[in-house]
């Protein structure tokens, strides 16, 4: 792999279904209500179920690393969300190589949802073979 | 100072909670269910074959899943000391009951490996707010949490939530969804005075003073006032009808007055049971007492018969 600033990264679609949302909610050890319970997310002004924040780290964190191979080593994830990903929505992740830091790498990531744009964020990933 | 921003002052001075461990040490079937579910094949989670060769030797947990092993689960409790669940409470309390992340800023020192046994400790970092949000009004409340293998600490994550009163465009109306008063050391006699059905008017001396204050009109410094009780009589000096915006708790058209009342000062409240069209200064009105929820009693007016 030849990296270099600017490099786009593959781009990562992930169907959040409803299975989606509630396996990945338990997976994360997360049981709010609102990931897996409709009823109870409407009561609280939500539309429905939505992914919870241990998904997104965890979905940025493959991204990066589906692209950056299986020895890359993470280093930090940071996110921001934006409007919620619903159960049901089509969550697309595009990333590009923004910057390096000694022998990290920065990757920028954002995660679009069926409302704009869930997250953005920011990954720091050494990626053996490619020190800089 | 609000109360919750005392409150979080109060709790953030207490500084990191309890090391607390997580219910299991690092283990396959975890990663298995995360990785599953995340759909993250990379080899070096579950394949001991290939992690043996890998840059790690051997099999590591997910860096991400950092967090996960410390979650309180399904039927946990969180820590007495822990500063987050404090907060929490706190915003209940306050209406504010709806709760969604904002930010998670997560470093790992190191991959984690199987059977060991990671314990977690968390800060308050602050508190800002009230903020109008598109969810509703809301506060941030940023937590910073340290994980531990025995003392190395092996990450470390700020973490951010809104913790929001759902807004009424949603259809959501809640029972907490309601405008309530600020009440200070100032006015907590008048609110005192709602709840038994007493219309308390602050006086510094002679004069009456609405809404209370801390000083009197002539300024002196060191004057302490008391109140009267008035009689909860007077009439419609002005008012509004409300028709747009919304606000929670009310139904549109209503009409809000100021009335002038026997004793000479004006307050303001809601008239009730009124057709706009037939409101008119000079109208003459009376004060009712309407219990809100526990511990608070608005005084509104309606129409003397």
């Amino acid at each position: 792999m030849n990296i270099a600033i600017g490099a786009e990264l593959p781009p990562l679609t992930v169907e959040t279904s409803t299975t989606f949302v509630i396996s990945t909610a338990i997976a994360t050890r997360d049981f709010q209500d609102v990931h897996h319970d409709a009823d109870a997310a409407r009561a609280r002004g939500s539309e429905g179920i939505f992914v919870n924040i241990l998904t997104d780290t965890g979905l940025v964190q493959r991204f990066v690393t589906e692209w950056a191979g299986h020895d890359a080593l993470v280093r930090s994830i940071a996110i921001r969300l934006g409007v919620p990903c619903y159960a049901g929505d089509t969550l697309t992740f595009t990333g590009a190589v923004t910057g390096r830091d000694g022998d990290e790498w920065e990757v920028t990531v954002t995660g679009k949802g069926d409302l704009g744009d869930h997250l953005t964020g920011t990954v720091r990933v050494v990626i053996p073979g490619e020190a800089p | 100072m609000t109360g919750i921003e005392e409150a979080a002052a109060r709790i953030a001075e207490e500084g990191p909670s309890e090391r607390r461990f997580a219910r299991d040490p690092v283990n396959q079937a975890m990663i298995n269910n995360w990785a599953e579910a995340i759909g993250d094949r990379n080899p070096v989670y579950t394949d001991p074959g290939y992690a043996a060769t890998s840059v790690h030797g051997g099999l590591v947990a997910p860096p991400a899943m950092a967090q996960v092993w410390t979650m309180p689960g399904l039927r946990g409790q969180r820590a007495d000391d822990d500063p987050l669940s404090a907060m929490m409470s706190i915003m209940d309390e306050a209406g504010y009951t709806s709760v969604v992340a904002t930010n998670s800023e997560q470093r790992y020192h190191r991959y984690l490996r199987h059977g060991e046994h990671v314990a977690a400790s968390t800060r308050l970092e602050g508190v800002i707010g009230p903020k109008r949000t598109a969810l509703g009004e809301g506060w941030f409340v940023t937590t910073v949490t340290t994980w531990y293998v025995g003392d190395e600490v092996v990450a470390d994550m700020v973490f951010r939530v809104l913790k929001f009163r759902p807004s009424d465009a949603s259809g959501g109306a809640e029972a907490g969804d309601v405008l309530r008063p600020v009440v200070s050391k100032d006015t907590e006699f008048f609110w005192e005075g709602t709840r038994v059905a007493e219309l308390r008017i602050q006086r510094w001396g002679g004069t009456l003073r609405h809404p209370p204050g801390p000083t009197p009109p002539d300024g002196d410094l060191g004057a302490v006032p008391d109140y009267v009780v008035a009689a909860g009589t007077g009439t419609v000096y002005s008012f509004v009808v409300q028709h747009h915006p919304g606000v929670p708790g009310k139904t549109t058209p209503f009409v809000v007055a100021l009335v002038e009342l026997d004793e000479g000062v004006r307050m303001l409240g809601e008239l009730l049971d009124a057709e706009p069209s037939q409101v008119h200064i000079g109208l003459e009105v009376e004060v009712v007492f309407v219990p809100v929820e526990a511990g608070l009693t608005i005084p509104a007016w309606k129409v003397r018969s």
